[in-house]
């Protein structure tokens, strides 16, 4: 019996099948891709416009439900105070973390996709920022300064979401490739932390900051939607129409009573038609 | 050869080798799409070799991790991002590492090995047969393995990486890619077995075929070499186990594919069906992993003490018994999994008595060296340490089988030393022992000795490093698959260990290389075999080696057992099985004795 | 180097019965294991081949072979007699665990222990319950019967100090008992492969004094709702629970309801 093809051709075979990459990033693709060769020139300086606004909130906000870190010791001792859910950041009568953003207006225009990233932290054991924007095919910068273990669960309605671990201190990047108001993300390892991330292919988004101001900068003078989102008070919009170089004013106003409707996710925000198959908004997180 | 045979098999169609014919098959005929038993053997062997090393990598990358937790792996990015970014593990490949070494080694390596191999080898020849019953059977049995094994290859190179969900499959874990994160690997490594099993079954049929109608004159059945015995057990077995993983596997590929709820109990599936379903099957499939093992060692102790096998009926018994007794120990994988209490306590019992046989064949192999005139050559000595390995497993195997002991060493690394002493410190060494010992028949030349002698010895010694510590980690109660025990405070004092158990398996991985290095050189280099280098007394040693195809230049006639040796009057101290009574001299050259 | 063959203190109650039958078991196999392989280790020495010395032909025989099966089987029946009764009170919650054990429920998830404690009252579904997340608290020397499910997966509810485990299995709800019998702070971990975070799915037992505990439990119901998990995560809806997580893409069958979409087209 002489040896056949055998062991070495196998072996041979086998180093090179895994040495032509092992796996690779694992591609999110579902929904649609924004086609990059079609984007728009910049919004050139003498015709940008301004939208900028304030969150209002009027009433009580509940308290901030205590967390209970006592289970991750490393992530408790960084908090002085009592960490507490997110959920309602009011100061002042302005709401913070509600993510605003051009809704209708912006026409066929495509926008380039931006190289540089956005970066969300796991911090503490919360994510930062709270509530994200971010647009189609802008890497999404996943950093660990824990060190410890946190998964970062995005789950999604219409893009292909992603499960990835990060055992150590790491930097995961990933991107979205469609639109959606908004996706929420979890942590399984610690049930505590959510955050929130608001897709959409063009520039035009903001968060609300502590005193409740926004600002879209660097738009095309028209007349527009605006919508805001908040993770428990739900979805409100507004007009605004702006020329060139003139800055529009918009105004929310929440209130402790708007809460309990329900909130919307998984939005399909599509300013480009391209028959999206559209998938039911989960039943919460 | 003159006497009429007391039973005459029936041979279907024989083509016995005819010294003077040319054999004209094409290169393609002969050593690729070849229908002769002992091509397909070799053919098997190198498959199973390969998956062998794959999983042996498998576990260096598992012991990697647990004995440096989260230490970058050298050149360890290639593995790419999804996996290993920067060359460090994360907790979702560890789970597919952990997985897919258990399913390679199980299922592509050992199982060929033991039934693919030694099934093929040993059968027709011991038998006294030209070729298998079903030669074209056989060899679609060869190439239907190896699809299998490619399908699972690929699994790890598709989004979402290989099974993740342990080589046991638990659904709903197996059954859920949103939950196990792996979507198109579990779909694969379902399919992958199922093709698996039906070349097993293909080569099931076979071999009781073969063995059932094709012996010789003579072979009656209590004069079989033990190997076919356990092959025989093993092959009804494969046949009436594997049907019921292939059934189970089509359902939870139904779950994840189109929406079925077999194990989902959220439209009323059971999970717990699945591991029913699957242990059926698992446990016999384990002694289908271990009783050709048995056998081979039998065969191979007897030979090195030149002394028959003490109690062959006995020892037939012993495996029939297991085999019997196999099917009825499942539930001893579940004794936590939530089914009835009750049904613990049966099972406890069944799998109590199953141990009993285990022993009997372990004193009888004592018995066979007892008195014995014992030649340590290299077969010999790795069928030693199955003896002495499988001692250990057996034992560790009592402790779990104790339901209330079992609650707390059940998915402990306990049972990972229990697996690993009775799979690697049992089968893996009587594969050794087998490959040692028939190597020479097959290939025409030696395996080197010193270099075999070596292999064994550093094998033994690490082998044992590896592993026993095993079973006092599990008593401290670190838990399977694992990916870093450092996270419960009362394993990471445990962490000095886990790192010994790590460098000693590196050790032990590369002490494969001088296995590999022998394997290979003496393919071309080894020094020529006789036809009887162990002077043993089954069939195949009266051969050339390696056999013509067609094997015997006319159908043998059988006189006596094979494990006649040391026989009191006779010159030598082996007589083989073919050799007329009447020492008719001429015909029988003396054959060349190597002191291996 | 703690070698493990001694167990750990075990501090429930039915904990050091279970010790028993091991530290049985582990005589017997060490026994034996010496026997066999101090006598393999002899037979190899004293009858390695010697010029002039043939071996002994002899087939068997058949008393040794009596004995060598019924000695190991009388070995092990006695340790399965013996197992018995021990393994149906560990296991066996009715009949076993006392009728004023405290009532808890564990829902295991990915990856976190979910316990409800049925608050002063001592009933669970009443308004007093509270949810922590990782933590159990229990009183020394009263028994303890806990309702176990898993919202997702199998996993696999082990407390190794308690010699404690038990798979938790979506879909069924099993009865888990013991008695802890020293007060301290051990170690919970989850022993079934359940996803990424298995290997960090722990949490912590805490024992505390009689006295100790009330006033924890007093502390737990007083202060505003500490963080608990959504209504989803506990244990009152294992079935509807235990249906897929919320991403599911999984239910391709269903009609999706129309979204709030205020004019936009869907295809």
């Amino acid at each position: 019996m002489r040896r056949s093809m055998g062991s070495m051709t196998l072996a041979i075979l086998f180093a090179v099948a895994t040495a032509c990459g092992g796996g690779g990033e694992e591609a999110d693709t579902g929904g649609t891709a924004v086609d990059e060769e079609q984007a728009g020139p910049a919004v050139s300086p003498d015709s940008a416009a301004t939208v900028t606004g304030v969150v209002h909130f009027t009433g009580t906000p509940p308290a901030g439900e205590p967390i209970d870190m006592s289970e991750e010791p490393s992530c408790a001792e960084q908090h002085a105070d009592q960490p507490t859910r997110q959920v309602a950041v009011v100061s002042d009568g302005n709401l913070a973390n509600v993510f605003v953003y051009v809704k209708e207006g912006l026409g066929d225009r495509r926008f380039p996709t931006p190289d540089e990233g956005v970066t969300i932290d796991q911090q503490g054991c919360e994510y930062h920022p709270h509530v994200l924007a971010i647009q189609t095919g802008q890497p999404l910068i996943i950093k660990n300064s824990d060190g410890l273990l946190h998964n970062i669960n995005t789950q999604p309605t219409i893009n292909q979401g992603f499960n990835v671990s990060q055992p150590v201190s790491m930097e995961t990047t990933k991107e979205f490739s469609s639109a959606e108001v908004m996706i929420p993300v979890k942590c399984d390892v610690h049930g505590w932390m959510e955050a929130f991330i608001g897709v959409q292919e063009h520039p035009y988004m903001a968060v609300s900051a502590e005193d409740g101001t926004f600002r879209l900068e660097n738009l095309p003078p028209g007349t527009y939607t605006i919508e805001a989102w908040h993770e428990a008070y739900g979805t409100q919009t507004q007009t605004v129409t702006v020329g060139a170089q003139e800055t529009g004013e918009v105004m929310f106003e929440y209130s402790s009573e708007m809460a309990g409707r329900p909130v919307p996710l998984g939005e399909p925000i599509d300013l480009h038609d391209h028959g999206a198959e559209h998938r039911v908004a989960s039943a919460g997180r | 050869m003159s006497t009429m045979p007391v039973e005459v098999g029936h041979p279907s169609v024989q083509h016995w080798a005819e010294p003077g014919h040319a054999d004209d098959r094409s290169f393609i005929r002969k050593y690729v799409f070849s229908t002769d038993h002992k091509v397909i053997g070799c053919q098997f062997l190198i498959l199973s070799l390969t998956f062998l090393l794959v999983g042996g990598l498998l576990a260096m990358l598992i012991r990697w991790q647990l004995g440096w937790p989260g230490l970058a792996i050298p050149g360890g990015s290639i593995l790419g991002e999804a996996k290993a970014p920067g060359g460090i593990i994360l907790p979702e490949f560890y789970n597919s590492l952990v997985t897919m070494h258990g399913t390679f080694m199980i299922f592509f390596a050992i199982m060929p090995l033991l039934v693919g191999v030694f099934g093929n080898w040993l059968i027709p020849l011991h038998v006294g047969a030209a070729d298998m019953a079903f030669p074209r059977l056989n060899m679609a049995s060869f190439w239907t393995a190896v699809p299998a094994g490619l399908i699972m290859l690929a699994s790890f190179f598709v989004t979402g990486g290989a099974s993740s969900a342990g080589w046991t499959a638990y659904a709903p874990l197996s059954a859920s890619p949103e939950l196990s994160g792996v979507y198109m690997g579990q779909k694969l490594w379902c399919i992958s077995l199922i093709v698996l099993g039906f070349s097993s079954l293909m080569g099931a049929v076979n071999y009781i075929t073969t063995i059932v109608n094709m012996r010789a004159p003579g072979m009656k059945w209590m004069r079989l070499p033990l190997p076919i015995w356990a092959l025989f057990i093993t092959a009804i077995l494969v046949l009436l186990a594997i049907p019921v993983l292939t059934g189970a596997l089509i359902l939870l590929l139904f779950d994840q594919t189109i929406g079925t709820s077999f194990f989902l109990p959220a439209d009323g599936g059971q999970p717990l069906m699945w591991q029913h379903l699957f242990w059926y099957f698992g446990h016999p499939e384990v002694y289908i992993l271990i009783l050709p093992a048995m056998g081979i060692t039998s065969e191979v102790l007897s030979n090195g003490a030149r002394k028959p096998i003490f109690g062959y009926k006995f020892m037939v018994y012993a495996l029939v018994s297991i085999a019997f007794l196999g099917w009825i120990v499942w539930g001893h994988h579940m004794f936590q999994s939530g089914m009835n209490p009750f049904l613990g306590a049966t099972f406890m019992t069944s799998t109590m008595i199953i141990a009993v046989p285990s022993a009997i064949k372990v004193f009888n192999w004592l018995g066979t060296l007892w008195r014995g005139d014992i030649h340590f050559h290299t077969p010999m000595l790795n069928a030693l340490a199955f003896v002495a390995m499988f001692v250990i497993g057996g034992l560790s195997g009592v402790f779990m089988a104790s339901t209330p002991v079992d609650i707390y060493i059940h998915d402990t690394y306990f049972i990972v030393a229990h697996i690993h002493y009775v799979l690697f410190g049992g089968s893996l060494f009587a594969i050794f022992a087998g490959i040692y010992f028939w190597f020479p028949k097959f290939f025409g030349r030696m395996l080197n000795p010193t270099l075999g002698k070596i292999h064994f010895v550093l094998t033994f010694v690490f082998y044992n490093l590896v592993f026993f510590p095993m079973h006092n980690l599990g008593l401290n109660g670190m838990m399977r698959r694992l990916y870093d025990p450092n996270q419960y405070e009362f394993l990471a004092p445990h962490q000095p260990m886990n790192t010994f158990i790590s460098v000693s398996a590196l050790l032990l991985g590369t002490a494969q290389l001088i296995f590999m290095f022998n394997f290979l050189w003496s393919l071309r280099a080894g020094k020529k075999a006789p036809p009887n280098p162990w002077n043993a007394n089954s069939l195949e040693w009266s051969l050339p080696s390696p056999p013509p195809h067609g094997n015997f230049p006319a159908m043998p006639t059988v006189y006596r057992g094979p494990y006649e040796y040391s026989v009191p009057g006779h010159h030598r101290d082996y007589w083989p099985q073919d050799e007329p009574p009447a020492e008719g001299g001429h015909r029988t050259a003396e054959r060349e004795e190597v002191h291996a | 180097m703690d070698w493990g063959w001694l167990l750990p203190e075990p501090v429930s109650a039915f904990g050091s019965e279970i010790d028993s039958i091991y530290y049985l078991i582990l005589v017997i196999t060490a026994v034996i294991f010496v026997l066999v392989e101090v006598a393999l280790v002899v037979f190899l020495v004293k009858f390695r081949h010697k010029e002039g010395r043939r071996a002994e032909y002899s087939h068997g025989n058949t008393k040794l072979e009596a004995i060598w099966t019924v000695v190991p089987f009388i070995l092990v029946m006695v340790i399965a007699w013996m197992s018995m009764d021990v393994w149906l009170e560990a296991k066996v919650a009715d009949g076993h665990a006392p009728g004023d054990a405290l009532p808890l429920r564990v829902a295991a998830k990915q990856f976190e222990w979910n316990v409800t404690y049925p608050g002063p009252d001592e009933k669970l579904d009443t308004a007093d319950d509270f949810v922590k997340r990782n933590q159990l608290h229990v009183p020394v020397g009263r028994a303890v019967r806990i309702d176990l499910s898993s919202d997702d997966v199998i996993h696999s509810f082990f407390l190794p100090d308690f010699r404690v485990k038990q798979d938790a299995v979506p879909g069924m709800v099993i009865p888990v008992w013991f008695e802890p019998t020293t007060a301290g702070e051990y170690a919970l971990g989850c022993a079934e492969l359940c996803g990424l975070g298995h290997y960090r799915m722990r949490g912590s037992m805490t024992v505390h004094e009689t006295a100790a505990f009330d006033s924890w439990v007093a502390e737990e119901t007083s202060e505003p709702a500490v963080e608990t998990p959504t209504p989803a995560d506990t244990a009152g809806a294992e079935l509807e629970a235990a249906s897929a997580s919320p991403s599911a893409p999984e239910d391709h069958d269903h009609s999706s309801r129309q979204p709030d979409s205020e004019g936009e087209e869907q295809a």
